[in-house]
């Protein structure tokens, strides 16, 4: 692996973009690396647009990414990965949950979802990978590890062993959901 | 007619003279005199409110509802008052608004000796100062007609000297007092993070404006005579420079910020030494200098307490090297210094560059401040060069606010809001809020609107959370009372500092550590403050609602409705989702704004997201066509 990894979590408030942002920042860790990771949130909290920006490698001084120079996007929704590919490098990738949550214009009918959204996202992506990140968390008995079936794929794309992740997963999840997330974290680290 | 007036008498004379219909203050030493005498003008309402921020909030929302209004303060009140006052400087004004800081050098009757014209940078608001009684009621008329041309609030700052002494006045026939109509602008009012970035950019266009503005208006003159040396000043000071040095040339400055740096320029390179002379801080010398110009100023004066005449005599001589008693020891050794620093544009007539070698005099060659470029607008907006639609946040589903603004929208009143999750009432559907300043005041800027403009007391209401009502709600609810208005508060009670992410607050139970801590009593509190209509009512329950908000708006009295119904995402929610059969297709439900409900494009029904819907029955209670109903009734 090169010595410096940016990568840009995007989704919507409530789909633990945080926790997963955590999980990367404690592999970084694990493996020695500095890390930094700038979240904004307040109002975006309540079903608005989030974005955690994580930065490691073997020194990192700038917490924010630049438009251009993100090397992997997580998009947890599809029209947020479309909003933010901008930020991806020529040669980046981005993993995109393909999941759709409606904004309130469009709940309300004021404003159109764009149709065709991936293949307009693959179109600008050289490397796109689309997960069903959902319904693989919905069959394991929980929608709400989308975010850490997520997490498994970003794994799968980074040069880190596996046992960290999962031992940053043991150190970052409560006990009583620990199982489900490791499972949902192998569903996606076996998605490729 | 010439008489004899302080320069508080003048400012209060300068409100009644040029159009003044609202006046709100905190008494302070030397500002309380201001309202005293406004007082007298019964054609100004004019009002004590119980605090510096809450008099600024109800001036701020006397000028949005189209008043000419001033509020007055001493120095200390603008930390109070710097809440409202800072994001004031971003919604500006309909009517214009004047705040008056009186600052105390020398500590005659204060704490400590602030210098509050740092406030006009920070606040990027402009700045007069006055230097007697007649400039300080001409400086009301200019304050007045500069924020209405220039959409901002105006700092006057006075000291002292000013406020208390005594000079000549030409008095003047009022003007007539007409208050601008009321229309709402949410985008320029509301100061979500969406308009206020907007807004931002607005101030940097006005300061661009105020920037050439400052360059030609008369009250910053250059008063040239001998060019051997040149003193700027502003303020008190500059009378003082004028008794101590009559043949000196003087740059007078009455608007103190933003400066104006060509004259400034143009004038230090008419002078061979350049002179500040300021009290307090060293505002205008360190501006000056980082303009790239040579001056002389606290190295020979006192950064505390008043100058007067022979201060500014005895030590600008002794810079000078005019004098052998000297009123500072070394004064010739640091005259020398200065001189070698400063901006000489002639080594030769330069008296204080009389021992030094000539090369040391170098030219005054001023450096314009770089001009802000597009980088700044790039830095501001979001990068988000693709057509994706906004995914603005939203109030949760079954959020118990919601009901509220759809009523508050319904009967087309007119909104006073304020800070947290019920901010977001702003937002399409809802857009049932008019303002937004900052935490608190709602309550205080409708009481500012009711008194600029009666007719909106009847269609008034002002909505604040439960945590920010404790904030800073309560004062705002007192002067309500106090100074007889009569609008309607609505305390949106959900039992929980919601937007932060759930904090426990003074009517929680519950303190950071856990510990049971007793409960504030709203009901109680709100009859304490002397609120006779008190009313709670679950805000689930539309009709109720909206009876009794139409009933304490009609009532010309203060009425506080407390809604009552925890934050939706503290409960343990057990309700069944809703379901929608024989939708007829009209939207009504869609007006709430609920995420769990959306139009399903295929068949134009509305469809519920029962992972999402809580239940709470909204949206059920404005279908005609009973289509919203539990799942499985
Ligand atoms: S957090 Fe609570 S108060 Fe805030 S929008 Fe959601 S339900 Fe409403
Ligand atoms: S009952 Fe209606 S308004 Fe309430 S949460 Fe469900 S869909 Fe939304």
């Amino acid at each position: 692996m090169k010595t410096g990894m940016n990568i840009l979590l995007v989704g919507v408030g409530g789909q633990g973009t945080i926790l997963a942002s955590k999980i990367l920042s404690h592999v970084a860790l694990a493996q020695g690396w500095d890390v930094k990771m700038s979240e904004i949130h307040g109002m975006a909290q309540r079903g608005g647009s989030v974005v955690t920006q994580v930065r490691l490698g073997e020194k990192v001084h700038s917490p924010i990414i630049e438009p251009g120079e993100a090397d992997v996007i997580v998009a947890f929704e599809k029209l947020e990965a479309f909003r933010w590919t901008h930020m991806l490098r020529p040669g980046g990738a981005m993993i995109v949950n393909d999941q759709k949550i409606e904004p309130l214009p469009v709940l309300i009918g004021a404003a159109a979802y764009p149709e065709e959204i991936i293949e307009s996202i693959g179109q600008r992506v050289g490397r796109l990978t689309v997960v069903p990140a959902l319904d693989l968390a919905t069959k394991l008995g929980n929608p709400k590890a989308a975010n850490v079936v997520l997490m498994g794929v970003l794994a799968s794309v980074m040069d880190i062993p596996r046992e960290t992740w999962e031992a940053a997963l043991e150190a970052r999840v409560p006990a009583r959901f620990l199982e489900l997330n490791q499972r949902a974290f192998a569903a996606g680290f076996e998605t490729k | 007619m010439k008489t004899l007036l302080t320069g508080n008498e003048a400012i209060a004379r300068g409100a009644y003279e040029y159009g003044v219909s609202v006046a709100a203050a905190y008494p302070g030493t030397p500002s309380t005199e201001i309202l005293e005498n406004i007082a007298k003008y019964p054609e100004i309402y004019c009002q004590w409110s119980p605090n510096e921020k809450v008099a600024m909030e109800v001036g701020v929302g006397a000028a949005i509802a189209g008043a000419r209004t001033i509020v007055t303060m001493k120095h200390v009140g603008v930390n109070v008052a710097a809440d409202p006052l800072f994001t004031a400087a971003y919604t500006g004004v309909r009517g214009g608004l004047v705040l008056v800081s009186a600052d105390d050098p020398g500590m005659h009757s204060s704490q400590n000796e602030q210098d509050n014209r740092n406030y006009a940078p920070f606040a990027k608001i402009p700045m007069l100062e006055p230097s007697d009684s007649q400039e300080a009621k001409d400086m009301v008329k200019l304050a007045l007609d500069m924020s209405e041309r220039f959409d901002t609030p105006v700092l006057l700052r006075i000291t002292t000297r000013i406020a208390h002494s005594q000079s000549l006045v030409e008095l003047g026939e009022p003007i007539e007092r007409t208050v601008q109509p009321y229309s709402k602008d949410a985008k320029k009012y509301v100061m979500i993070p969406a308009y206020a970035r907007t807004r931002r950019l607005f101030i940097e266009e006005r300061d661009k404006q105020l920037g050439e503005f400052t360059e030609t208006v008369d009250v910053n003159r250059i008063e040239m005579a001998d060019p051997s040396f040149g003193i700027i000043t502003s303020g008190v000071a500059y009378q003082y420079v004028r008794e101590a040095f009559p043949d000196a040339s003087l740059l007078r400055l009455g608007m103190t910020h933003p400066l104006p740096k060509q004259k400034i320029a143009e004038f230090a390179a008419a002078v061979d030494v350049l002179f500040v002379v300021e009290e307090l801080d060293p505002y205008l010398e360190d501006r000056i200098r980082a303009l790239g110009i040579d001056v002389i100023g606290k190295a020979f004066l006192p950064a505390y307490g008043e100058l007067s005449v022979s201060l500014v005599k005895t030590r600008l001589m002794a810079a000078l090297g005019m004098t052998s008693e000297a009123a500072y020891d070394s004064a010739n050794d640091v005259a020398s210094d200065a001189a070698a620093t400063s901006d000489c544009a002639s080594a030769d007539s330069c008296a204080a560059c009389a021992n030094v070698a000539a090369e040391a005099c170098q030219t005054a060659q001023p450096i314009q401040s770089a001009q802000p470029d597009e980088q700044s607008n790039a830095v501001i907006a979001t990068a988000e060069p693709f057509d994706a639609p906004v995914r603005p946040p939203v109030m949760c589903p079954g959020c118990p606010h919601r009901g509220v603004f759809y009523t508050l929208r319904q009967l087309r009143l007119v909104v006073s809001g304020d800070i947290g999750c019920y901010t977001l009432g702003t937002m399409a559907p809802l857009e049932a809020i008019d303002t937004c300043i900052c935490m608190g005041a709602s309550i205080s800027g409708a009481l500012g609107m009711e008194k600029a403009n009666p007719d909106l007391a009847r269609r008034l209401v002002s909505v604040i959370g439960d945590s920010t009502f404790l904030h800073s709600g309560v004062t705002g609810l007192m002067d309500i009372v106090y100074n007889g208005g009569t609008s309607t508060v609505i305390i949106l009670d959900n039992s929980i500092t919601a937007m932060t992410g759930h904090q426990h607050n003074p009517s929680t139970g519950k303190t950071l550590m856990g510990k049971d801590a007793p409960v504030v009593d709203f009901v109680a509190l709100a009859k304490a403050l002397g609120v006779r209509r008190v009313v709670e009512v679950d805000p689930l329950d539309l009709d109720r609602l909206k009876a009794v908000i139409k009933e304490e708006v009609a009532a010309p009295e203060p009425s506080v409705i407390i809604t009552r119904r925890p934050c939706a995402l503290i409960v343990k929610n057990t309700e069944t989702p809703l379901e929608c059969v024989g939708c007829k297709g009209c939207k009504a439900c869609l007006r709430l704004g609920c995420p769990a409900l959306s139009l399903d494009k295929g068949t134009r029904k509305v469809v519920v997201n029962s992972a999402l819907c809580t239940g709470c029955g909204l949206c059920a209670q404005l279908c005609l066509f009973n289509a919203l109903r539990k799942a499985g009734e």
